[in-house]
């Protein structure tokens, strides 16, 4: 119980020292410290605050070390400087370090494993492990982008569209195992969504929980790709789909019309449809025309040919499909998708043998490759 | 216990005697052929001789540095014109002997028509870690 109780204080008695002044390695240094006071000490004697508590003696470690130090004395001199340790204020500095650990200056997989670190509060090895890498690896990854950051100025009122786009990225790794990156992102998205006030937040939480509520069905037992329009509706998960769709509706209201909240319009349309043949395609389509005004992205436009496919059928579709590049990931998948809707087999078989030699996902590319043998068996007979 | 590389191609290697391209065989041969593959990795983990293995993309590219301050040279991913490794596994076991009855077994996976591949597997030894109780005279 009070493992729990630890992960969910350690990121914001990080956050409290690094308001204070300390720079972030040296912060994290000392909240390590306390946490193993804390683990020795808690079971006889547990404080009444514990925040309060773990503040006061991570700020004494963190002073002890500054001190020992004399090579640190320009950040013994903001030490002194700083009020007293005392107890922790209520405001909650969780955000401020969402926005550190998103700080321009890091690479993606730097941004994405300080923050699983700092605000999720997961260890080295946990995070090593949900994304396959060794432990010494990540470790040296982490304290690299601790160094990154030492300078950074916390007063950076920093930009939210680069905390969503990491937690998204985390999102979409989705291992499962000891971490499941997937609920770990929707977990932080949830944090952040409580505490700041934005309609793009809430339609990147939304999404997720979309996207979250279909995941059981997504693959088969033997771990095959379940396309969309053939998994079992009966196991997406309705409570995830309500909270889902209840925080874009809020979120719409607000007429601050954003990328995420576009998606989740998407992701809601679909998870409203009763049976895939139900799916309203049309207003799917007007969806993916906002995306394509908001991001003029080519893989938005690619994923808006295949709604145009199923609206007004495969060769309006197909047309839509012509006036992309055809380098695009995932283009000559659509493409055979698209002929196989048209009734033209022969093409779309080798369609999918060729997508299925340039996907760079295992369980897309074994899907593809099933899709032409299901063509050519059907085909041969 | 030595551990080995076994290497499966796309092509560079002998053709095996059934080789049919995989999306002309049946959903049920390549769902067949995949169980095959993991029963396979799951037994060599039941017995402690797996270390690991992994499906590599086909593109690839050669590299080379071409001096101080120059980007690198890259041959750019002409994947059709070279040897392509489909995918890898690492084994550690007790004898050379062992390691090639598993490399034949895996090159026996079913393939079109329920029939194995018989397709051909590199087999590469790695070279050990020098050991300070190895013997050099």
């Amino acid at each position: 119980m009070d493992e729990a109780l630890l992960r969910s204080l350690t990121p914001q008695v990080l956050a409290v020292l690094v308001r204070r002044g300390a720079d972030f390695a040296a912060a994290e240094d000392a909240v390590q410290d306390a946490l193993v006071e804390a683990l020795r000490v808690w079971p006889a004697d547990r404080p009444r605050d514990p925040k309060g508590w773990l503040v006061t003696v991570a700020w004494r470690k963190f002073l002890d070390a500054t001190r020992a130090d004399a090579a640190r004395r320009r950040r013994e001199d903001i030490a002194d400087e700083e009020p007293p340790p005392g107890p922790a204020p209520a405001v909650d500095d969780t955000l401020r370090l969402h926005f550190l650990c998103a700080h321009p200056s890091l690479t993606p997989s730097s941004a994405i494993a300080l923050t699983l670190r700092a605000v999720g509060g997961l260890t080295t090895r946990q995070i090593a492990r949900a994304y396959l890498v060794p432990e010494a690896t990540m470790a040296q990854r982490i304290s690299r982008a601790k160094r990154t950051v030492a300078g950074a100025r916390f007063d950076r009122p920093g930009d939210v569209t680069t905390v969503l786009r990491v937690l998204y990225l985390i999102f979409n790794e989705g291992y499962s195992g000891d971490i499941d990156l997937a609920a770990e992102a929707v977990r932080l998205t949830r944090q952040l969504a409580a505490r700041a006030d934005h309609p793009e937040v809430a339609g990147l939480l939304a999404l997720m929980l979309l996207h979250h509520a279909r995941r059981a069905s997504r693959s088969a037992p033997d771990g095959s790709l379940v396309p969309l329009a053939e998994q079992d509706r009966g196991r997406w998960d309705t409570a995830a789909i309500a909270e889902g769709v209840a925080i874009l509706q809020a979120a719409l209201a607000r007429d601050r019309l954003g990328e995420y909240q576009a998606q989740a319009a998407v992701a809601a349309l679909h998870a409203d449809a009763p049976t895939a043949a139900e799916t309203d395609w049309v207003q799917i389509v007007e969806w993916y025309d906002e995306l394509v005004r908001l991001t003029d992205s080519p893989v938005v436009r690619l994923n808006r040919a295949v709604a145009v496919g199923e609206a007004d059928g495969p060769r309006a579709g197909l047309a839509a499909l012509a006036a992309l590049d055809a380098s695009l990931p995932r283009h000559t998948a659509v493409a055979a998708h698209l002929h196989e809707r048209d009734g033209d087999l022969v093409t779309a078989a080798r369609l999918y043998a060729e997508a299925a030699g340039k996907a760079s996902d295992l369980a897309e590319r074994d899907h593809l490759i099933r899709r032409a043998a299901r063509l050519n068996t059907r085909l041969r007979r | 216990m030595a551990k080995y590389l076994l290497l499966k191609h796309y092509r560079g290697a002998p053709d095996p005697v059934n080789n049919v391209p995989m999306d002309r065989w049946t959903p049920e041969e390549i769902s067949a052929h995949m169980r095959y593959m993991n029963d396979f990795a799951a037994r060599l983990e039941e017995s402690g001789e797996f270390v690991d293995g992994q499906a590599l993309a086909p593109e690839g590219m050669w590299v080379r540095h071409d001096g101080e301050g120059r980007p690198p040279v890259t041959d750019g991913p002409f994947a059709e014109t070279k040897d392509l490794i489909a995918g890898w596994m690492v084994i550690d076991v007790d004898s050379r002997e062992r390691a090639v009855e598993l490399a034949g077994e895996l090159s026996a996976a079913p393939g079109a028509g329920g029939k194995p591949i018989h397709e051909w597997l590199e087999v590469r030894p790695f070279l050990a870690a020098s050991s300070a109780a190895t013997e050099c005279h």
